[in-house]
């Protein structure tokens, strides 16, 4: 799911690149459905009350797991803006060590992408829940 | 002549849109067009200025004030009683509560209604039934064990009548059904309904939410109980709701909540109520509020209301036409003379895509339940997209709404 990571900061910039390259938010969106699309098959035995996420109006599950001290992420969502959001979540944190997921500022890399409007919690997509949850996941693994 | 004139004179949207402040926003760098008047209509000058004049002319609190603004804010705040009765076709002003909104209202009944009701009576709902609709009466099956039976709806979005028929027993108290459905648009035969419900001693309330401002609406006719509807839906503020309580039912009626206002005398050892409707008046009402709604009324009556509804109704004529051209569409709410409320999906687009994707567009539209679990349950889908209209919206904008739902599309199939 992560393959040769680099430097937390490094990746970060490299995605943002990414969507600099894009002009318009039509152009951003239509990556972000890419992006969504691109995440491998969520198991369908994983779509359970403890894997879904609260405070989205449409379905969306996360499950984050420490992996040889790192966390790796995987989830779905039944909306593709919501699932490309999942894919960025699983591009910024996948593969990290607690320290550097606790060090991310989500709302600043969304803002770099163009995409800050998606970080708040009256959006109710959910996105404001899953970093709560990562990085819950993160101090707990760093315990 | 002139009369004559009215009628085949062409409804000047032009007009009425100018009266609409915020309808001159930009969304998204995109003019706005507002889809969503069935979750809350947007409000005129003349409401605007009616809400602003009671703060800064004439406000004080209401009833038994000895002093001349607090009967100027009495006054006018009694005006909308009487202009509610008018509006809805109710007996006398003594007949309207004001509550803070139609959940309030239907609240209101459930609760001292409720008070009468015993382990197995029975109350009939509707699959259609918005959640403050149902939840109420969950608290009565909760608390005293009453049993809820339900009107099932057919496809295109009609109540089942036959089976409404069949639904009675003795032990039927109560029947709560939505005159117009707010994901559908259907207008429920509310006469038939009433007749039934009467014919077995059972009581019958409306919600009027979307009735009272898509159709004109006369509780005389009906013969129901009881009626309820929300000020903001109407044009009006937020925070002033309506119930219509036939005959002495409030005087039949337990009080709601306890405080101010709703009382004659209190001792330490007894309460005397005050007089209906104020009775079911506790504390201070929003005063303002209900002063606005009053100003909404005035301005709904002031509109060539047959032309007004007409103009909706050829907006959702042309909104349905062109969304019938989309490839994999469904589209729910089939009935005749259904109200101004589009609902559809589109196969492989989530409702939620397509409005964050329209609201990119400048085009608010309402994606999810809606609030009617029940109603999602009985067509087996998780939400739908809604499209309301109201008098101030134009046919260009619905133009707009099918050009924005196409480019969304695109960017999910």
């Amino acid at each position: 799911m992560c393959p040769v990571m680099g430097t937390l900061s490094s990746d970060i910039d490299a995605l943002v690149d990414e969507f600099d390259f894009l002009g318009d938010w039509e152009e951003r969106y239509r990556y972000l459905i890419e992006l969504g699309q691109a995440l491998p098959a969520f198991p369908e035995d994983e779509r359970t009350e403890d894997t879904k996420v609260k405070g989205c109006v449409s379905q969306v599950w996360v499950v984050i797991e420490p992996d040889e001290g790192r966390l790796t992420l995987r989830g779905d969502s039944d909306a593709h803006i919501v699932k490309g959001l999942v894919a960025l979540m699983d591009r910024l944190y996948s593969g990290r060590t607690p320290d550097e997921a606790l060090s991310i500022d989500p709302k600043e890399v969304l803002g770099r992408i163009g995409l800050s409007e998606h970080l708040s919690p009256q959006r109710s997509n959910g996105l404001a829940s899953m970093v709560k949850r990562i990085r819950a996941e993160a101090e707990a693994l760093k315990a | 002549m002139t009369a004559h004139t009215k009628t085949v004179a062409a409804f000047d949207v032009d007009a009425l849109r100018a009266e609409f402040p915020i309808l001159s926003r930009q969304v998204n760098g995109k003019p706005l067009v507002y889809f969503d008047n069935a979750a809350s209509a947007q409000k005129p000058e003349a409401v605007i200025e009616a809400v602003a004049n009671v703060w800064r002319t004439s406000y004080a609190n209401v009833h038994r004030g000895l002093h001349t603004m607090a009967n100027e804010a009495t006054e006018a705040f009694e005006a909308t009683r009487t202009k509610t009765a008018a509006f809805l076709g109710a007996e006398a002003a003594s007949n309207i509560v004001f509550a803070k909104g139609a959940t309030d209202a239907i609240n209101l009944v459930a609760s001292s209604f409720g008070q009468s009701l015993k382990e197995g009576d029975e109350v009939i709902l509707s699959q259609m039934e918005h959640h403050s609709n149902i939840v109420p009466w969950h608290f009565l099956r909760e608390q005293k064990g009453v049993v809820i039976k339900w009107i099932p709806v057919d496809e295109n979005g009609a109540l089942d009548m036959e089976a409404y028929r069949g639904l009675f027993t003795e032990r039927t108290k109560f029947v709560s059904i939505v005159h117009m459905s707010n994901v559908l648009g259907t207008a429920n035969p509310a006469e038939e309904l009433t007749r039934v419900a009467h014919q077995h001693g059972a009581a019958i309330l409306f919600d009027g939410t979307q009735a009272a401002v898509h159709m004109p609406v006369d509780v005389s006719e009906i013969g129901c109980d009881f009626y309820v509807f929300t000020g903001h839906k109407l044009y009006g503020p937020n925070g002033a709701g309506v119930l219509y309580a036939a005959g002495d039912w409030l005087d039949r009626l337990p009080p709601y909540q306890g405080g101010g206002e709703m009382i004659a005398e209190v001792s330490e050892d007894g309460v005397v109520y005050a007089d209906v409707p104020h009775k079911f008046e506790a504390g201070t009402p929003a005063i303002a509020d209900v002063i606005g709604l009053g100003a909404a009324i005035d301005w709904v009556n002031a509109l060539d209301r047959t032309a007004a509804l007409e103009h909706e109704r050829s907006l959702l004529d042309r909104a349905e036409a062109g969304l019938s051209e989309i490839e994999g569409i469904r589209l729910f709410g089939r009935t005749q003379n259904k109200g101004a409320i589009a609902s559809f999906l589109i196969d492989g687009a989530h409702p939620h895509d397509l409005a964050q994707l329209m609201d990119k567009y400048g085009v608010a539209v309402r994606a999810g339940h809606h609030c009617a679990h029940p109603l999602m349950k009985r067509y087996g889908v998780p939400g739908t997209v809604r499209a309301s209209f109201a008098p101030y919206n134009t046919a260009d904008e619905v133009d707009a709404f099918l050009e924005a739902l196409h480019k969304a599309k695109s960017f999910l199939i």
